[in-house]
């Protein structure tokens, strides 16, 4: 067997010492062959990409050093080796894609003199040949009409489109190692599929080494060779895709992989159709306008939620997916009216939410709660937990001591010790924190319970916990919900009903069980197609496994 | 509480700071009963060096220079502590105002603060004292009036980055009504950025203070430390001491508030401090 392109020895990188942890990656060893693409998986913190960067030697701060072992590019040792070294090594032998195209893109420069760039500081070449080969870069990634691309700003760009620039760039002096740090999570499903189809054909076209760095398992299975899982900054799992994903050895990889929610919807809870439309919002539109001038024109419309119906039966779970942009976070803003309508109706039960204002709205408000996305920004950080949960039924004239015994109820019933009241929310981890978003939610006792996006900041054993929590409560309290997610395989597992949106619009709205079986409209079918991973094994082990922790 | 002073006393030079501050306003507090005389009273001969009759000699009028820095002391410290809490009160009002409401109310606030913004605002402080005759009010008041536009601009943009926070549109969704938002939940969270601009705007209302007096625009009936130098101008070759004493007293008092308020910072925004 040819020697490894890249082999990583008995890699440990410090952290600084007030981090929780000594090592960001402990005592590692791999290596990374010519022609093959290696995943490395973990959760957030797993250390996965302090270990991709220190390939590039990129450090996030002087703290953070190897302390033992070594990185051999081709038998060179790279820790060793001097700035200046690693500056000619960086981009013409091993070149790095990072996740999110839109800051790892100067937006002053076009994206030709970017990449041009790039041959500029590495070879001598003249001008027209640096530019003929940056088109020709463009071309094999694939970009439609290369010559305007060369000239355009990354904000006039996609971000799929982004993507494959930034992969021009990284490839345009044939390293022999990729490094992909989660180079496709800030994107949608489908742009997803596409970027995956060309990372893997521009690495079976040119033999590199890729190492891709990801937590998405669905991912590993549609691009993976081999398979390395790390966990706190070890390695626990290291093998062929094939053997890693179906027969898994370690048991934190086998509940990595059973915590991937199936794609294929459980049968149904119960029959809705005969029960009273709890939400019922029609004709509902709001557009934004930004950049307009001082006297008016110049103004930008965008027409984020556009003439939408939609029903929620009493007890149903209706989830809205959609890929971003699709204005469903807007729906749910409007629904639950944090976010004032342009036109159209909202009844919650027999009240016409649109209607109330002041005082009635706000004492209405009660009964549509929602829970938000991210862990970090929805809990006031200088508020205690406890008085946080009880502050709502406080403002609506609860007794404060009855209060605060229900903020205690509330922790347990979210799996949560009482005691967690007398804390901050910093002192909580990221689904601990979800927890107490949702039992402040549920404090006011809503009739309507909005999720929007609520487990996708969450690392997936984290999000199958909260999953499963929000899906008993639900059935212990016989709760309304309405669930915002860009996550197909969450929507399988939790929705009775969906409604796929685009571009502010619904269009397509049925049964979970039959919308996963037999889409109709040709946008869901392409949603579906593209989420990865659905033809391995990925999802399907079944949903009792162990949780983990 | 207790965590931010443990930060706050590992920063050597604020520690610094604070003992400058804390000597400074126990002399204020204390003057009365170290010179209990008026500092307008004449006690010896006129340009008197330092230490030959007096500690800090005597001005062209035979006054102690010393019992004027000490009593100066007061009237400096409490203009500039006055002058800026009405000017943090303005500044916090105007700009929370605008960054939580938004829309036309933001937008005719922050005019208002541009044009406040386009007057050079030590031109506006003498032209404020100038018009209302120069007394210890209207002097607070025209420091007040030009240092508050960049406290409301810095609360607006803490305001409006916090007013699409998540906590805050579950505060809304709970029923919560503006104030109470406001209050509670928004104006703490921007409390650390207040304090630390606050404290370095005190630094800056005795340097302009400072520079009032020294053009004679100040109260004649009030020793403060600018007032001593104004009057001692004239004679800087003659009586250095005159003008240095109240000068190094400026110095090292606007200069232990921002070793204090750089010290804040880095206790209430430890991130930044990290990186």
């Amino acid at each position: 067997m040819a020697p490894p392109v890249i082999a990583v020895e008995a890699l440990t990188i410090d952290l600084p010492p007030q981090a929780e942890r000594p090592h960001a990656v402990e005592n590692l060893s791999l290596e990374l062959h010519a022609n093959e693409i290696l995943c490395v998986v973990g959760e957030s913190g797993s250390g996965k990409s302090i270990l991709a960067r220190s390939i590039m030697g990129l450090f996030p701060s002087p703290h953070v050093r190897p302390s033992a072992g070594r990185v051999l590019l081709n038998g060179e040792n790279l820790l060793a080796a001097s700035p200046a070294r690693m500056r000619e090594v960086r981009g013409t032998r091993v070149a790095m894609v990072f996740q999110e195209p839109m800051t790892a893109l100067n937006p002053v420069l076009t994206i030709g003199r970017q990449i041009e760039e790039i041959i500029e500081v590495h070879v001598a070449a003249a001008a027209p040949l640096r530019r003929q080969r940056v088109l020709d870069m463009l071309a094999a990634v694939q970009l439609p009409d290369p010559e305007r691309i060369v000239h355009a700003y990354p904000h006039q760009i996609s971000g799929g489109q982004r993507q494959r620039a930034m992969i021009a760039m990284a490839l345009m002096l044939g390293p022999e190692c990729l490094i992909a740090d989660e180079p496709t999570t800030a994107l949608d499903v489908t742009t997803q599929a596409q970027i995956l189809t060309l990372i893997r054909e521009m690495q079976r076209d040119r033999g590199t080494a890729v190492m891709f760095i990801t937590h998405d398992f669905g991912v590993v299975a549609d691009i993976a060779d081999r398979i390395a899982v790390m966990q706190s900054g070890r390695l626990v799992e290291l093998g062929d895709a094939q053997q890693v994903l179906g027969a898994p050895v370690h048991p934190y990889t086998r509940a990595l992989l059973g915590a991937v929610p199936s794609l294929r919807p459980p049968g149904a809870r119960a029959q809705f159709d005969d029960e009273p439309a709890l939400l019922a919002a029609d004709s509902l539109t709001k557009s934004f306008r930004s950049g307009g001038r001082l006297f008016g024109g110049g103004m930008r419309v965008v027409h984020a939620v556009k003439n939408v119906r939609l029903r929620v039966r009493q007890g149903e779970t209706l989830g809205v997916v959609g890929e971003s942009g699709s204005g469903k976070s807007t729906l749910a803003r409007c629904v639950s009216r944090l976010v004032e309508p342009d036109a159209g109706k909202i009844m919650v039960g027999a009240t016409d939410f649109t209607a109330l204002s002041g005082r009635a709205l706000r004492s209405f408000r009660k009964k549509v709660q929602m829970v938000f996305q991210d862990p970090y920004g929805s809990l006031d950080p200088r508020q205690k937990v406890g008085a946080m949960i009880a502050e709502g039924p406080l403002l609506h004239g609860e007794d404060p001591g009855r209060a605060r015994e229900r903020a205690a109820e509330l922790l347990e019933l979210v799996g949560l010790d009482p005691r967690a009241a007398e804390r901050f929310p910093h002192e909580f981890s990221g689904g601990q924190r979800q927890r107490i978003g949702i039992a402040r939610a549920l404090a006011l006792e809503p009739d309507l319970l909005i999720a929007d996006e609520p487990v996708s900041a969450l690392d997936v054993s984290v999000q199958a916990q909260v999953l499963r929590l929000l899906a008993d409560i639900r059935d212990r309290l016989g709760l309304t919900m309405l669930f915002i997610t860009h996550d197909l395989r969450v929507a399988a597992q939790v929705c009775d009903t969906i409604a796929v949106m685009r571009a502010g619009e619904i269009v397509e709205q049925g049964p979970t069980g039959r919308i996963f079986a037999a889409p109709q409209h040709p946008y869901t079918r392409e949603l579906f197609s593209a989420v990865p991973g659905q033809h391995g094994s990925v999802g399907a082990a079944p949903p009792n496994l162990p949780p983990v922790h | 509480m207790m965590e931010f002073l443990r930060r706050f006393a590992r920063n050597r030079p604020a520690l610094v700071g604070v003992a400058v501050l804390v000597a400074v306003a126990a002399l204020a507090l204390l003057a009365p009963a170290f010179y209990p005389r008026s500092p307008f009273e004449m006690i010896g001969k006129p340009f008197e060096p330092p230490l030959a009759s007096t500690l800090l000699g005597t001005d062209q009028l035979g006054r102690d220079v010393t019992a004027g820095v000490v009593h100066g002391a007061r009237v400096t410290l409490l203009i500039g502590l006055v002058a800026t809490f009405i000017a943090i009160l303005l500044g916090v009002t105007l700009g929370g105002i605008a960054g939580y409401f938004g829309g036309w109310v933001d937008t005719l606030l922050m005019r208002l603060t541009e044009i406040f913004q386009t007057i050079p605002f030590f031109l506006f402080a003498i032209l404020l004292v100038a018009v209302l005759t120069p007394t210890v009010g209207s002097v607070v008041f025209a420091i007040a009036v030009v240092s508050w536009p960049p406290m409301a601009r810095l609360v607006r943009g803490e305001f409006l980055s916090m007013r699409n926070r998540e906590f805050v549109l579950a505060c809304v969704s709970m029923g919560m009504g503006h104030w109470r938002i406001i209050l509670r939940h928004i104006l703490p969270n921007s409390l650390s950025a207040i304090i630390v601009t606050g404290s370095l705007m005190v630094a800056t209302a005795i340097l302009i203070e400072s520079g009032l007096s020294f053009l004679g625009l100040t109260d004649p009936n009030v020793m403060s430390w600018g007032f001593i130098i104004g009057s001692g101008r004239t004679v800087l070759r003659t009586a250095w001491w005159v003008i240095a004493m109240p000068g190094i007293a400026i110095l090292l008092t606007v200069m232990a508030i921002n070793l204090v308020g750089e010290g804040l910072n880095d206790a209430l925004n430890p991130r930044l401090k990290h990186l």
